[in-house]
């Protein structure tokens, strides 16, 4: 390897967002033939980082090399033509067309009068998925296949350019267990042809099963690479979380209340199954696990967003059925949702209406809203959450992600839940607004509030939550009180493993 | 998987299911209803059938098109009267005293390109702004019938060559002009569609616009030739129409546009693009001009046709989200 | 280069109060070229003229805002006006008014509730229901126009016709209408619930805002708003063609969007949805009295919706031409 050229390399790599450095120095390089995986918690730039290499985003400094010539991406369609394929975790293809017009989408051969060249096309179709070894052939409707199968278009479109390097984002997240064995001889033919792979993952397993270096970003700066078959899950750990984790710090030190919440037996489909819990007044319950556990759509559940196939809901000692979010925020149930922008917030609206969005009903005056109530609630929680903005009058979608999130915790605190939702509560927000927001929820469950926690980034279920839920694939796997948690046990409940010694 | 295979079979072959059903209907209430006493299912009433789709089968063909693209095209029935009255008008210009009846083929070349430019504006309007389609067709609708009153006031336009009209009503194989002009553009779209890479690059665009522009298709020029085109066809159909009619009022073609859509839908294309069929906007617009009739046949007035016509549309659309609902996939909002 | 305006350019202002400018202009242009453009009594000629289409306009804007479209409302307008001057004689203009809004709004529920509450495509589900109203509506008369009988000795007249305090009622309908609307839209529950659902639909329904209802609730205003339309026109004439409202549907959705109202929805008001109908009024006028033809003022409709709706796209991309490939 040592006497190859990289197939590609990024040096000095800075990109920074107002108030925010997204990227800092960032700086690695992929051989050909290699597969490099990119590690880092959800937030520490590799998404930012992909933008880059796609051309999507300019950075503010720093150089790309593809075959160690300087490139300047300036487009999709540029990278695309530098040989930097991306296999996108949100799939870009159209479903009506069939496996081959995707795969040669943009490029389809001609004939004469401007006619598509059905023979070659299909011909060199055929013969690509031929080497994947996929079990659909060219002709098939793309919108007819399996999101592995989809997925597998995509690949092969990488194999009719001339590749240098290969991004996979997180190809797993939808695959099972046997499509994940069949990506993985494909990612290992890829390999053997010469081309650079970039893999980006949370899961440690696939890591160390089919990468060859590790490199890791941490708040948006480079924490080094290191060499798979050297390392181990502590020392990747340490340097994305950059700490040993303290376990201890957060344990509720005042009295528990009563039951705000219990959930006994609840499925929904198969998206989650008999889950059962409960959450006591002035206790934060952590739910950690993979992206499409479950989770969310547990959360979803309790505020009235779909129905429950089975199972109860009991709110202080009653059993209650929610039908709608209306009816969740009736009996005292706020949700903070995951998708800020599409979820949370109206973006187009100034800050003091989106606070008061749920409860513009009741801050009447005869029958009109009331502008000094409503300020006055506007007020209070800006000062409260220390919401950084001009006045509330400034239109939401041009604050920051941090305030952006402020004011959604304030919408839903000003309306004095029983049981507060948090899901993903820092997801894309800087670190300072981070601690300020954990500090945040520790209080509010000092204050009374039952808090449940939803997050994918372990140390932040472990710095909040007095309890923490393990969930894998629609199930509670183990539940831990805030002193017998591990690393090492978190993980493994959250993966799959060693359910059977638990249950 | 097969149960979406199974429903796309299904969504595709509905339009003919629905046009079977019409002629079973309306052949059994003819039974009894009927004010003549010709049978529905009459071969002369049915080769009129496709004669009198023709005007809007060849527009609905561009509006297929248009609307796969991801667009959609509210100035048609405008542009069709504008074209209509360039190809009367212009017959009697002085210009062309000395050519005979070969002012007929610059007549109609004029019609056409007039369509065709009016059909660019829209396009390159679209593209260059980025005003969605909607506003700028339904602003063009507005602007091109102005366009229409300014040439001739409310007077209407006449011109009638009698080899023209000897043309129009002409039948070969037993079918007329317009019913071929019809099939002949049905035909044509349906390669294009289908055959060509700038119809593959049309459903790309208008399915997954992201990935189409980050393979590299340009969407611009795509959109404004899609533009181009239903202008020709708006035309094309005015010059098969007018051709035997020989006089256009300023106010003809209006709610073409409704009727068009209304076809167009019932055939099946998405109206946020990326899916539809030729075949089907043809079994689209059969189903429609057969409802007119078959309504007219058992003795209901043009107020029932609009009344049916309205409530199988939202019917339609119904029945379409029952056939889309993932129950428990999706959230309640 | 694409041309660059930041926010703080006069470009942006241009644009973000870019129809207040040109009216402004256009107002100014006309009087320039006619003195007879700012005499009371044109002005006055030229709202009232325009408060059928503006009083459509109020309701319509309520849809868009919401996020949806309303293409029914000229038929609609045209079933309101045949009902009620059926009705006048039948059963007398103090039921036969209240008996035409029932059955008004009853059809703006229709619409509602397959909108709102069944989530179809408001595009689609106004398009048929502009042409099955217009059915309703012929098959009501049975393709007749309809007249009063007594033209003179009914007080019916006066929603078309009367003057209060040297006002033409039409005007003060719509002044009124517009002000209680406006108010409506800008300071109440349901005002702010409107522009929620329109912004974003799905942060409304997380914020607790039962969306079916706010959406049908828009239609009902719509409705509403035209059946008040139709009580002006069939007032006025006191006699109706079925076609009355026929194509009143695109001139209103014009209006609308002159005024600034998105497609998209979540924004526009009253205010400016007044100030787009009176252009258009204004345009229609002046060019009158320039001595163009009628036609002339559909052609500059056409290049102002046009020029309004990119100036203000523009501003908010950042750059005047589209970014498409």
């Amino acid at each position: 390897m040592s006497d190859q050229s990289p197939a590609l390399r990024l040096e000095g790599i800075v990109k920074t967002f107002p108030g925010v450095r997204a990227l800092d120095q960032v700086s690695f390089d992929v051989m050909p033939g290699e597969v490099h995986a990119l590690m880092g918690e959800n937030g520490a730039g590799k998404s930012t980082l992909m933008k880059v290499l796609g051309g999507i985003y300019q950075p503010d400094e720093g150089r790309i090399f593809v075959a160690e010539q300087p490139v300047v991406m300036t487009s999709p369609l540029q990278a695309k033509g530098e040989g930097i394929v991306f296999i996108h975790q949100e799939l870009s293809l159209a479903a009506e067309l069939t496996a081959a017009e995707n795969i040669f989408l943009g490029e389809l051969p001609r004939k004469s009068f401007g006619r598509v060249d059905w023979a070659t096309l299909y011909a060199q179709t055929d013969e690509i998925l031929g080497k994947l070894k996929v079990g659909f052939d060219a002709r098939t409707r793309v919108g007819d296949l399996s999101v592995a199968n989809q997925q597998m278009v995509e690949i092969a479109r990488a194999l009719t350019v001339d590749a240098k390097a290969v991004i996979f984002d997180e190809p797993t997240a939808s695959l099972t267990d046997a499509e994940k064995v069949v990506l993985f001889d494909v990612i290992e033919d890829l390999k053997a042809t010469g081309v650079g792979i970039i893999y980006i993952s949370h899961r440690m397993e696939e890591i160390f099963r089919i990468t060859d270096r590790i490199s890791v970003l941490r708040d948006g700066q480079y924490r080094g690479t290191l060499t798979t078959a050297e390392t181990s899950e502590d020392e990747i750990t340490q340097r994305m979380i950059g700490r040993k984790l303290d376990l201890t710090r957060n344990a509720s030190h005042h009295e528990l209340g009563a039951v705000a919440i219990e959930v006994r037996n609840l499925s929904c489909g198969d998206l989650f199954e008999d889950v059962s819990f409960q959450v006591r007044s002035g206790e934060v319950v952590g739910f950690y696990g993979l992206v499409g556990a479950g989770r969310t759509e547990i959360a979803e559940t309790l505020f009235g967003l779909r129905d429950p196939s089975a199972g109860e809901i009991v709110l202080n000692g009653e059993e209650v059925r929610i039908n709608s979010p209306a009816e969740a925020i009736e009996k005292g149930i706020s949700l903070v949702p995951e998708d800020r922008k599409d979820q949370g917030l109206v973006l187009g609206m100034n800050c003091r209406d989106n606070m008061t969005l749920p409860q513009v009903s009741d801050l009447t005056a005869g029958p009109f809203v009331s502008d000094g109530a409503e300020i006055a609630i506007f007020d209070q929680y800006r000062d409260k959450l220390d919401i950084r903005t001009p006045g509330w009058r400034q239109t939401v979608g041009n604050l920051s992600g941090g305030n952006q999130q402020k004011i959604v915790i304030g919408k839903w605190l000003s309306m004095h839940p029983n049981v507060l939702i948090v899901d993903e509560p820092t997801r894309g927000i800087d670190v300072g607004s981070k601690s300020e927001i954990h500090k945040l929820i520790r209080e509010l469950a000092s204050q009374g509030y039952a808090v449940i926690v939803i997050s994918s980034e372990m140390p932040e279920v472990l710095h909040v939550s007095d309890r923490i839920i393990a969930m894998f694939n629609g199930r509670i796997t183990r539940t831990f009180a805030s002193e017998e948690v591990t690393e090492d046990n978190l993980i493994q409940a959250i993966s799959g493993l060693g359910t059977e010694s638990v249950a | 998987m097969q149960a979406g295979k199974l429903g796309s079979y299904l969504k595709r072959g509905a339009i003919w299911g629905f046009i079977v059903l019409e002629l079973i209907f309306f052949s059994v209430a003819g039974e009894y209803l009927s004010l003549s006493d010709k049978a529905f299912m009459d071969a002369g009433n049915m080769l009129l059938l496709f004669k009198q789709s023709a005007p809007l089968g060849i527009i609905a063909m561009g509006m297929t098109i248009v609307m796969i693209n991801g667009n959609i095209d509210l100035s048609v029935g405008a542009i069709f009267a504008m074209s209509a009255v360039i190809l009367l008008d212009s017959m009697t210009w002085p210009v062309f005293a000395g050519l005979g009846d070969w002012v007929i083929p610059v007549a109609w070349l004029l019609a056409l390109l007039t369509g065709i430019v009016l059909g660019a504006i829209n396009g390159l309007i679209v593209w260059k702004t980025g005003v969605d389609a909607f506003i700028v067709t339904l602003g063009a609708m507005l602007g091109y019938r102005g366009l229409v009153f300014m040439y001739n006031g409310e007077q209407p336009t006449s011109h009638l060559n009698w080899t023209l009209v000897d043309f129009a009503e002409a039948q070969l194989l037993g079918l007329h002009t317009a019913t071929w002009f019809l099939l002949l553009v049905t035909g044509a779209i349906w390669f294009l569609m289908n055959k060509t890479v700038h119809g593959r690059n049309a459903y790309a665009i208008g399915d997954n616009r992201e990935a189409a522009v980050n393979a590299g298709i340009r969407v611009g020029p795509h959109m404004m030739i899609n533009f181009m085109i239903i202008g020709f066809l708006a035309a094309l159909s005015a010059v098969v129409f007018y051709s035997e009619s020989g006089s256009v009022n300023p106010n003809d073609g209006e709610l073409y546009e409704l009727w068009i859509i209304t076809a167009v839908v019932l055939g099946g294309t998405k109206l946020t693009g990326g899916a539809g069929s030729i075949i089907s906007t043809f079994g689209g617009v059969l189903a429609i001009q057969l409802l007119r009739k078959g309504l007219a046949h058992i003795g209901a007035d043009t107020s029932t046709v609009n009344l049916v016509i309205g409530l199988i549309l939202i019917s339609v659309l119904f029945l379409d989200k029952q056939l889309n609902v993932k129950a428990r996939e999706e959230l309640k909002t | 280069m694409p041309t660059a305006f930041s926010k703080e350019a006069i470009g942006g202002v241009l644009a973000r109060q870019g129809i207040l400018v040109a009216f402004v202009f256009f107002i100014v242009g006309f009087t320039l070229a006619n003195e007879r453009f700012l005499d009371p009594d044109n002005v006055m000629g030229v709202i009232r003229s325009s408060a059928i289409l503006g009083v459509m306009a109020l309701g319509v804007t309520f849809v868009v805002i919401s996020g949806n479209l309303d293409l029914s409302v000229g038929s609609m307008m045209s079933f309101s006006t045949i009902v009620v001057l059926d009705l006048h004689d039948k059963i007398g203009p103090g039921l036969a008014i209240p008996a035409m809004f029932a059955m008004t709004l009853a059809l703006g529920a229709f619409i509602g509730f397959l909108v709102g509450y069944l989530k179809l495509n408001s595009l689609i589900v106004t398009l048929g229901m502009l042409s099955a109203i217009h059915g309703l509506t012929l098959t009501y008369s049975g393709g007749k126009n309809m007249d009063i009988d007594d033209k003179q000795g009914t007080w019916f007249s006066v929603f078309g016709q009367g003057e209060a305090l040297g006002v033409p009622v039409p005007i003060l309908v719509f002044a009124l209408l517009a002000a209680v609307l406006g108010i409506m839209l800008a300071k109440t529950p349901f005002g702010r619930k409107v522009y929620a659902v329109g912004g974003n639909g799905t942060a409304a329904t997380f914020s607790g805002i039962r969306r079916a209802r706010v959406v049908f609730s828009c239609y009902i205003v719509s409705a509403f708003c035209v059946a008040t339309a139709g009580l002006i026109q069939a007032s006025r004439s006191l006699g109706s063609q079925n076609t009355v409202g026929q194509g009143l549907e695109l001139e209103v959705l014009a209006a609308v969007i002159l005024g600034g109202a998105s497609l998209m929805g979540g924004a526009g008001t009253i205010f400016k949805t007044v100030i787009g109908v009176l252009i258009l009024g204004f345009i229609q006028n002046g060019l009158l009295l320039m001595g163009l033809q009628f036609y002339v003022q559909y052609v500059v409709t056409w290049v102002i919706i046009i020029l309004a709706v990119w100036l203000d796209i523009a501003a908010k991309r950042g750059r005047l031409w589209s970014p498409i490939a």
